[in-house]
């Protein structure tokens, strides 16, 4: 027990009293989090309303699909974005791997499902005559949508919260795909798995609760968000 | 109006990732290095006084020496720092790499429990005391992990006519040196390491393993830098990277190596001054 407290106030210490380290690890997280976060909601949010409104063939295979993707493991996300970005994988002349951008592309793809099931259930669970209605009063297509949108908003920014929480943890696509460059690519939990191995132990678990602390202040701001209209 | 708040949000966090990421107008050389020269903190010793004398910054990647050669391989980074001669003859050899030199040397050392249950402490013979490991079948860890450190200890295993050990007693972990000794530590296991990484560790309180055998001639561990190929991969910032050689390599570099301490401990002996690149 001893071993624990004085691991974890040495390392809340070092932590808060501006280890730039740190602080470059907490917004690189920050930074390609929010950014697969947003991708992933503008494309998985609109797949997620197609799939709960509009009836087309291979509907069921797709939903099917989604769901699957669900439980995607991070580790296998990392090895095919690494192998697509690798100098000798089809897109390595774009240089990114090791880099934030193959990051964010591999967290996106970790994203996407995420936003695409769970928006697609919360606007499922909005009463199908808030659409009918809009549309039969002449709203355009994109109308409705918004309409619906806001009716299912609690669910939508849960899903989106459930995105932002899910790619801000991970740290199998942030290693294999970031490399863990200091001060670059170095995200909070690839961090804390090098502290680790370094036998800092009460390092990484600082690490770990600036980590919640993001998760939480990002969760309270989308409430904020919520409650704003 | 919400439709017209929330586009607004959207902009304005696109503005600010967009604008304010990590300041990378400087050019940045990737390194693959092995996990004992970032792990030891030798790597931040040395790489801000480059960074500060070429206006560069480094990306160390730190990996063991296989995957390190294999990033070279695929051309993913620019420059690698590792050890194992054998492979990195190999690496050259095949034209990945080019201007391969010494660097600096290390010794292994087989770390073990200070209760000593296979009665090897003090052994100077390191292929008689594995043997004698494995007849008590004392708990080893091994790297596992393709890294320099776990090549030379198969080595060792073949030397000693084992082959490649299996059993309950030997455990290959594939992670780094950190956490083998640190897993070999809570377990009681004995487990080949690199001095450097050792020191780090233990003098930092990190470990109770003791040293069980060194000395043996066996056990020296050199460390070579090589560029990767601009030929094979024409990409590559070969000129940053050989700017990297010879800094490693120049008196500045190599007194720098040498004058890097752990608990009083020197963890690296430069090497540069003795062997010409090829």
């Amino acid at each position: 027990m001893e071993f624990l407290l004085e691991g974890f106030s040495e390392g809340l210490r070092r932590a808060l009293t501006g280890d730039p380290e740190v602080w470059q690890a907490a917004w690189v997280t920050v930074e390609v989090s929010l950014w697969a976060t947003l991708l992933a909601t503008l494309l998985g949010l609109p797949a997620g309303y197609l799939l709960a409104v509009a009836r087309f063939r291979g509907r069921g295979f797709a939903l099917g699909l989604f769901q699957s993707l669900l439980g995607l493991p991070t580790v296998v996300i990392g090895l095919l974005v690494y192998g697509f970005l690798s100098r000798r994988g089809p897109l390595g002349e774009a240089a990114l791997l090791f880099s934030p951008p193959a990051i964010v592309i591999g967290l996106t793809i970790l994203a996407f499902p995420i936003a695409a099931v769970y928006g697609m259930a919360s606007v499922a669970a909005v009463d199908a005559r808030a659409r009918e209605t809009a549309l039969t009063l002449g709203a355009s297509p994109g109308r409705a949508a918004w309409a619906v949108f806001r009716e299912a908003r609690f669910g939508l920014v849960a899903a989106v919260l459930g995105a932002f929480g899910r790619v801000s943890s991970e740290v199998g696509i942030a290693m294999m795909l970031g490399g863990n460059i200091e001060g670059y690519t170095r995200t909070l939990t690839t961090a804390i798995a090098l502290e680790s191995m370094k036998g800092e132990f009460g390092f990484g678990v600082a690490l770990g609760t600036i980590l919640m602390a993001i998760v939480i202040a990002v969760s309270f701001a989308a409430r904020a968000l919520q409650r704003s209209s | 109006m919400r439709m017209r708040r929330l586009a607004g949000f959207a902009l304005s966090l696109a503005l600010v990732l967009a604008g304010a990421g990590p300041a990378s107008a400087a050019e940045r050389l990737k390194l693959a290095t092995t996990t004992s020269t970032a792990n030891s903190g030798l790597l931040k010793y040395l790489h801000p006084v480059f960074e500060k004398k070429y206006g560069a910054a480094i990306g160390t990647i730190a990996v063991g020496t296989g995957q390190a050669l294999r990033l070279g391989r695929n051309g993913d980074v620019d420059v690698v720092l590792v050890h194992a001669r054998a492979a990195e003859d190999k690496f050259v050899a095949d034209g990945h790499g080019v201007n391969r030199r010494d660097v600096m040397y290390n010794d292994y050392i087989v770390a073990g429990p200070k209760k000593d249950p296979a009665g090897v402490r003090g052994m100077r013979d390191a292929v008689a005391a594995l043997k004698k490991v494995a007849e008590k079948k004392a708990p080893w860890f091994s790297r596992g992990d393709d890294s320099g450190t776990h090549k030379m200890e198969l080595q060792l295993w073949k030397e000693a006519g084992l082959g490649k050990p299996s059993g309950g007693w030997y455990r290959a972990l594939g992670q780094g040196m950190g956490n083998t000794l640190i897993a070999a530590d809570e377990k009681g296991a004995y487990t080949l390491a690199d001095r450097g990484t050792y020191i780090a560790l233990s003098s930092a309180k990190k470990i109770g393993l003791g040293i069980a055998i060194e000395g043996d001639k066996k056990l020296f561990n050199p460390y070579g830098v090589i560029a990767v190929s601009p030929k094979k991969h024409p990409h590559v910032k070969h000129e940053l990277a050989m700017k990297y050689v010879n800094f490693l390599v120049s008196p500045e570099g190599q007194k720098l190596i040498g004058s890097f301490q752990k608990g009083g401990k020197v963890l690296f002996f430069p090497s540069a001054g003795g062997a010409a690149g090829n």
